[in-house]
């Protein structure tokens, strides 16, 4: 599993039973560095944005093949993309359109290649058609989303929290999916492996989720280089290609995944298939494999669900918050803090599958839950589902197309306590 | 006790605010060793409009990346000049680029032709941005003047570095004349760079 | 016949369940036979080759053969192969698409294949009809026909899907008919063989649909129809365009060599090497 300099993953968080502040991570690094634990060298550190660091993160994870069309405010990453790529032997093209641009991503994979795309909401409606071929014929790929506000062409440039629903449920059908988002430039890079790695090893679409004040902003950043880091690479068949089961039901629930030219001739269709990858309609084979689909993501959500607890542990009211509103949400909670409210905040990294588990807890530790997002009310939905009245959750929706402020979060927090 | 030192670049499309914003974070962040946050907001247009970028600074990672109540605003034009002085702090610090900004609507304010001198001295107007960061460099205590100079030689294309180094000396020239102006409380209008 | 035999052995999926679906007398069987003697001859080996289809009857066919077999979305056929080609460039990518399939929903990705000269090689079955769906009108259906959405007349004009892939760019582009299928066996042949971007168009007939509402007859009428109808090139040289009138032209209608995409971008990796990343 990925870890991260600063994210201390909930899981852990929960293993170790010890409250983690995040907030103490830059002084505790600090101390480290006195200490020559991780001494910073000159000139190893950059200034990124988060959309270069998107394109660092795919590189490091091994992405070789990226197709897309331009679309603010997602173009940087193919600009850096159509640069970088050809000089590892690496594929850049630009298609026709955004449904070409997931074809021609899933027909990469497919060969053996890992692959990526990115666009903004409308390029993303159009890859929905092919997003769901990615699920039913479970081809691992990276799809970006820099959110802008809509719906339609909407606000190009503005950013916007409103594709959450649209990256759960956009594609047609029952289907598991992955979702994650940043909310600083080093989490670009490091949910972006995550994303790769996640993608390969589950053979489901990951989606990273990125609104545009993380996507354009510029943070110091010092990327990990030659040092080894986790990079997961989708699991090949091990028996001879004629006792290959291309969509064989192991315990996992992920089959092993043959590249197209290596021996294994198989099957491959956006058609409900049996374990050999055959059309049917048999019942028994319909609902055995729709089942496996989501059994695959389901058994592992720990592996695959990430944030952040920052001052929860006493908090009378905490913030569920995610990309830059969570950023604007610590900010307020160590205001109210400051005026002596006891405030906590949930910063969530993995927006699909739902972090419940972790929201619950809160709901049950805080009585008293605030959800600001840029949208009107995507993922508050979610909070007021698992909440089974435990406690008052309230809303901060802005949709104007500018980011939620921590007055905006400070002023809620103080109103409802 | 950790600060936060907010940074607000205003003008319109296409006068490099970006760049400006890209090279002072730079500056501040790579070789000045502090955390920054650079941020912008834009519109359609590639050149006209408005157009922002902004840089938070602090000792600690940086939480609301955009800038709050301001501790220096750079206005490259009039129309951004009105539209945000009402964020900076009492203490805050204003620069304008005096080609474009006529009425200066709060006292103490450094007004530098940047854009004047660019044509003048350049006879291009597109290293206006560069000599307004030597001004910063000598007008605020955020960024060191060697840092911005190692920050913009970084980033301008190869060929031009003596061009804009000598922009960047001529702003830091400009507003080290604007701060003593200031000090002797004579308005701080710098008419040109030999007066 | 046992030759016939030979290759069915060596070229059908044995595990997958026959029979298939398309219908008694459809010319899409013929256009496989006629695939498979091609393959065989140009020598490429089963690994080497990935058969792409879309949406529809067509659709259906790479499930039956032993290659690398995709059945992607509607239309989107060349958009996969696209990511293939260019991931694994040793693959030999064959698409087979219907006529509703490249020059309808997926008409865009149909011109800038073309256009891109990307190496794989387009079929497209040209039955003038949407037949999964129960017939209705294509690009293709000829003014004045009857469909089960144009049930009093269409008033559409068609799309010519031949000279649509030459002005597109196209290196190859063969036009022959299931009526003529030796002379098929020849184009797929030239068309598997050509670097770059190569389209044969196949003109079948649909008896079940589009046939039973135009009361064009049985698939044995369908086909001699277009015995009737079709002009090798060579001999339309030699007629006039009054002669040609309600003719279309089989045979291999262009034969160019065009910068191949992946050819340029191969370059543009050892330009890319050259400079410096910063």
């Amino acid at each position: 599993m990925l870890k991260t300099v600063r994210s201390v993953s909930i899981a852990d968080y929960a293993k170790s039973g010890v409250l983690i502040l995040p907030l103490l991570s830059s002084r505790k690094r600090k101390a480290e560095e006195r200490r020559g634990k991780t001494v910073r060298k000159k000139g190893q550190e950059r200034l990124l944005q988060g959309n270069e660091a998107i394109v660092e993160g795919a590189l490091r994870a091994g992405c070789r093949f990226f197709a897309g069309y331009p679309i603010t405010p997602a173009t940087e990453i193919s600009e850096l993309l159509s640069v970088r790529l050809p000089k590892v032997d690496g594929t850049f093209i630009q298609m026709e359109d955004e449904i070409a641009s997931l074809g021609a991503v899933i027909g990469a994979s497919l060969a053996g290649v890992k692959s990526m795309t990115a666009t903004s909401g409308p390029g993303f409606s159009l890859m929905q058609e092919n997003l769901g071929f990615a699920c039913i014929a479970e081809v691992p790929c990276v799809v970006v989303n820099v959110m802008r506000g809509g719906p339609s062409t909407g606000l190009p440039t503005s950013p916007s929290q409103s594709d959450v629903m649209q990256a759960r449920w956009g594609t047609h059908g029952d289907h598991p999916m992955i979702v994650l988002c940043p909310s600083t430039i080093r989490e670009c890079y490091d949910l972006t492996i995550k994303a790769f790695n996640l993608s390969e090893k589950y053979r489901n679409p990951v989606i990273l989720l990125v609104d545009e004040v993380i996507a354009h902003m510029r943070e110091k950043i010092i990327l990990d280089g030659d040092k080894p880091i986790d990079i997961f690479t989708r699991v090949k068949p091990t028996v001879p290609p004629e006792w290959y089961i291309p969509y064989e039901d192991t315990p996992t629930g992920i089959p092993a995944m043959a590249d197209f030219g290596e021996g294994y001739r198989y099957h491959v269709t956006g058609l409900t298939h049996d374990t050999r990858g055959f059309p049917t309609s048999r019942p028994d084979e319909v609902d055995a494999f729709i089942r496996r689909l989501f059994r695959k993501i389901s058994q592992n959500f720990t592996d695959m669900q990430m944030g952040e607890v920052f001052q929860t542990e006493d908090a009378e009211v905490a913030v569920i918050a995610y990309g830059c509103v969570a950023r604007s949400a610590k900010r307020a909670v160590i205001d109210a803090r400051e005026r002596g409210i006891r405030a906590g905040l949930l910063k969530l990294n993995t927006i699909w599958p739902f972090m419940r588990t972790q929201v619950e807890k809160i709901l049950h530790t805080s009585g008293c839950v605030i959800v600001p997002e840029m949208n009107m009310g995507q993922i508050s939905r979610e909070v007021k589902r698992v909440n089974k009245g435990t406690a008052k959750v309230f809303t901060i929706n802005k949709v104007d197309g500018t980011i939620i402020t921590p007055q905006e979060i400070l002023g809620k927090i103080r109103e409802v306590c | 006790m950790s600060y936060r030192y907010d940074i607000r670049l205003s003008g319109s499309g296409g006068q490099g605010l970006i760049l400006m914003g890209i090279i002072l974070a730079e500056a501040i962040g790579l070789h000045d060793g502090k955390y920054v946050a650079q941020t912008q907001s834009y519109g359609p247009e590639a050149r006209g409009g408005s157009s922002k970028a902004e840089v938070v600074v602090s000792d600690e990672e940086i939480d609301y990346p955009k800038a709050l109540k301001l501790d220096l605003l750079v206005a490259m034009n009039q129309k951004s000049c009105d539209d945000y002085y009402m964020d900076l702090k009492p203490e805050g610090i204003l620069i304008v680029d005096s080609t474009f900004v006529k009425q200066v609507p709060i006292q103490g304010a450094y007004q530098i032709p940047f854009t004047r001198m660019a044509r003048e001295r350049f006879e291009r107007g597109m290293v206006a941005n560069i000599i307004a960061l030597g001004a910063i460099s000598k007008l605020t205590p955020i960024v060191s003047p060697k840092a911005i100079e190692a920050a913009v030689l970084a980033r301008v294309p190869r060929g031009t570095e003596s061009l804009n180094r000598d922009a960047l000396k001529m702003g830091m020239r400009a507003g080290q004349k604007a701060k003593k102006l200031a000090a002797s409380s004579v308005v701080s209008l710098i008419e040109n760079e030999d007066t | 016949m046992a030759e016939v035999t030979k290759l069915i052995h060596k070229y059908l999926r044995h595990d997958k369940r026959f029979p298939h679906v398309w219908c008694p007398g459809c010319g899409i069987g013929i256009m496989l036979g006629a695939l498979i003697r091609a393959i065989d001859r140009t020598g490429f080996g089963k690994d080497e080759i990935v058969m792409i289809s879309g949406i529809g009857c067509t659709g259906r066919l790479p499930v039956y053969v032993d290659f690398n077999t995709l059945h992607t979305t509607h239309g989107r056929a060349l958009t996969f192969a696209t990511g293939v080609k260019l991931a694994k460039p040793k693959l030999k990518v064959i698409v087979i698409m219907g006529d509703g399939d490249a020059v309808a929903i997926g008409g865009n990705h149909f011109v800038h294949a073309a256009r891109r000269n990307i190496d794989v090689t387009a079929v497209i079955l040209n039955n003038s009809v949407y037949g999964m769906t129960g017939g209705q009108f294509s690009p293709t259906t000829p003014y004045g026909m009857r469909t089960t959405t144009t049930m009093y007349s269409n008033v559409e004009q068609a799309f010519k899907i031949s000279e649509l892939a030459i002005t597109a760019g196209a290196a190859f582009v063969a036009r022959g008919t299931v009526y003529h299928a030796k002379v098929l066996d020849g184009l797929f042949e030239k068309a598997f063989l050509k670097r770059g971007f190569s389209v044969v168009e196949v003109i079948s007939h649909c008896h079940t649909q589009y046939g039973r509402l135009n009361r064009m007859g049985t698939a044995v009428e369908m086909m001699e129809w277009q015995r009737e109808h079709a002009v090798t090139v060579e001999k339309a040289a030699q007629m006039t365009g009054e002669e040609l009138r309600d003719k279309f032209r089989i045979g291999v209608l262009v034969d160019r060599e065009l910068p191949v995409f992946e050819n340029e971008y191969e370059k543009i990796r050892a330009i890319a090497k050259g400079m410096p990343t910063k």
